[in-house]
């Protein structure tokens, strides 16, 4: 049997700029960017006047912007909830939308393969996250350097650098999880709100439901209990289970990438042999957080393609 | 190479279980228009959607201009217009903004794109309302601005499922004129519709489709005369002694009616007119009218059924 014939990519391009001015314009697209602009406004404030009002030395001030240090809610935080309403808002209708509105059939007889339609709607979607990323990320950085007054150092743009790559990829997550929602589902209403559950589920209920698990498969040790200590086993296990979340992997990486001098396993360990803790420079931190960050890029890859095969395999007509 | 546009040998489509198109075979030719005519279910889309390899065949072949839509789909969607039934644009976009996107998908440059999408909205009368969203338009505007599409990819063939469902008789006398344009600018057409009557007129030749088979195949007064055993329909009012005698000694007639007082249906194999009209004024008769009806696909579909139904009822 012959091989395919043509180039899979015909046409991509052509969905994507479409998909991307599409979204740009959307009035969706406008209320989801003032909601993270507004929610991120408020917690960068108050991070930075807590900044400014301590005295102490503090060799990763600007970070301070995006996590501080002790506080429960943070930039980083209203990035970690709200990327993915923003993502999931972006693409829960881009494949079912099409049926819908019944353009599928006639977009599909044109000369281009389902893999450009699919590859185009998925890198427009990641192209404007990407874009209103960058947009909130060098908001915040100009805010900063207006209030604080001081420049961030070479070390603290790099972590900063690694963050936003770290985000994009969170994001991409969630818009291929959507994408193979509206790929999956027929109804717009069902794969938004499937999607939304997930997202729920993941970021709020899932915590608490891998501490109860990891407990149940490996029972706390009285002998760690008394001490006050967790469980090596259970808190193993806790972790791994919770690992399964996109919100915690990127929680995971972007504390170790913005917290460098936080308390962490490393440092309770040199505080053990004697040795002075110090914060981890910045390519361990990334040697650190490799894991984490290849399983967002491969839970992302792995989203899209499982969303690949059932559209290459699915009906035209409605 | 033959002057075939469309071979299709055997067609199978199979859901599972359920058999949604039999082995069904036909030819298209070109500047051809060719009907797919039959009732909702019967797989005439889902033969549609193989043509232009939308969906996997089970067994048989499909050529379109020579090319396998299964294995080189590019080549065959390059070549193909196709109107889908209810057809959908991009609401918030205009009419001009929708085509261009069309071409652009296409691969038409941009600078040609321009001249193209202008042309085709004026061929389809939608010159005025191009710059307005598609979001306003009406089904028959939908339906024009979907031939549009067709016109401006320049395609050799044109495949239109259900052009005409939903439209009313202007609307519908409008599409079906545009789609005797495309015949003549030597575009091979597909039309597939349920109903008969509309589509029968702009048929060069038809395919009677029932559960997945096609049923009847060929010309209307083909057809006609295989199922109902003559072709014409000559209806007469005359005055006159013994006429209905003198009618059916006419050559080609088959049957004749008495419908009414001096009313007479001749059901024959030919157009018999001339010889109708002769033989009422060689009985010194007075003609009053003289008409003729080519056989309604509508007529023909049912008398097939009708007669092989009794067939499976006396097996």
């Amino acid at each position: 049997m012959p091989q395919r014939e043509g180039s899979p990519w015909q046409g991509m391009s052509v969905v994507f700029f479409r998909e991307l001015f599409d979204h740009l314009t959307s009035a969706r697209m406008l209320v989801l960017e003032l909601l993270v602009l507004i929610c991120g406004a408020v917690v960068v404030y108050i991070a930075v006047e807590q900044t400014r009002a301590t005295t102490a030395e503090d060799a990763f001030l600007f970070l301070r912007l995006f996590s501080p240090s002790g506080q429960t809610f943070s930039f980083v935080l209203v990035i970690s909830l709200l990327a993915p309403i923003m993502a999931i808002g972006l693409s829960f209708d881009s494949v079912n939308g099409e049926y819908n509105r019944r353009t599928m059939s006639r977009i599909l007889s044109q000369p281009i393969y389902r893999d450009a339609l699919l590859l185009g709607k998925f890198l427009g979607g990641l192209a404007t996250l990407t874009i209103c990323l960058v947009t909130l990320w060098l908001l915040v950085i100009g805010f900063g350097l207006i209030r604080l007054g001081i420049p961030p150092s070479a070390e603290e743009i790099g972590r900063l650098i690694m963050f936003l790559f770290i985000t994009i990829a969170y994001v991409g997550v969630w818009l291929a999880l959507s994408l193979l929602l509206s790929v999956v589902f027929r109804s717009t209403a069902t794969a938004a709100l499937v999607g939304l559950g997930l997202w729920l589920f993941l970021s709020l209920l899932w915590p608490i439901l891998a501490q109860m698990i990891g407990e149940a498969i490996s029972p706390s040790d009285i002998r760690f209990a008394t001490l006050g200590l967790p469980t090596p086993d259970t808190l193993a296990w806790q972790e791994a289970l919770q690992r399964l979340s996109p919100s915690f992997l990127y929680g995971e990486a972007v504390r170790a990438m913005l917290n460098p001098d936080a308390q962490s396993l490393t440092t309770l360990l040199a505080q053990f042999q004697g040795r002075i803790p110090s914060p981890l420079p910045l390519n361990q931190s990334i040697i650190q957080v490799w894991p984490q960050m290849v399983s967002l890029v491969a839970g992302m890859i792995l989203l899209y393609v499982v969303g690949y095969v059932v559209f290459q395999r699915q009906e035209v007509r409605a | 190479m033959s002057e075939n546009v469309i071979e299709v040998e055997g067609l199978t489509k199979r859901y599972g279980r359920a058999t949604a198109v039999d082995g069904i075979s036909f030819t298209v030719g070109k500047g051809e228009i060719f009907g797919l005519l039959g009732p909702n279910g019967a797989g005439k889309t889902t033969t549609i959607l193989m043509m232009l390899g939308l969906t996997e065949v089970t067994a048989g072949s499909v050529r379109v201009m020579g090319y396998d839509p299964v294995r080189e789909p590019l080549q065959v969607k390059r070549r193909v217009g196709y109107l889908p039934d209810t057809v959908g644009f991009y609401d918030h976009m205009t009419a001009v903004d929708n085509l261009r996107y069309t071409a652009a998908l296409i691969g038409i440059p941009s600078a040609d794109a321009g001249k193209r999408v202008a042309a085709a909205l004026e061929r389809v009368g939608l010159q005025d309302v191009g710059l307005k969203r598609v979001g306003a338009f009406s089904r028959g505007m939908r339906q024009r601005l979907g031939l549009a599409e067709i016109l401006m990819k320049d395609a050799s063939i044109a495949i239109l499922d259900e052009p005409t469902s939903g439209l009313d008789p202007h609307a519908t006398s409008e599409l079906l004129e545009m789609i005797r344009s495309l015949k003549r600018d030597g575009v091979a057409v597909l039309v597939s519709s349920h109903l008969l009557e509309r589509v029968q007129s702009i048929c060069d030749r038809v395919a009677l489709f029932s559960s997945g088979k096609i049923a009847l195949l060929g010309t209307v007064p083909e057809l006609a005369r295989e199922v109902l055993g003559g072709g014409y329909n000559v209806e007469v009012e005359a005055e006159g002694e013994g006429l209905a005698v003198k009618f059916s000694d006419i050559p080609g007639v088959r049957a004749v009616d008495q419908s009414g007082p001096n009313r007479y249906r001749l059901l024959s194999e030919n157009d018999v007119r001339p010889q109708a009209a002769a033989a009422v004024v060689n009985a010194g008769g007075a003609l009053r009218r003289l008409s003729i009806a080519e056989p309604s696909l509508d007529a023909i579909y049912n008398a097939y059924f009708q007669s092989r139904g009794v067939r499976n009822a006396a097996a």
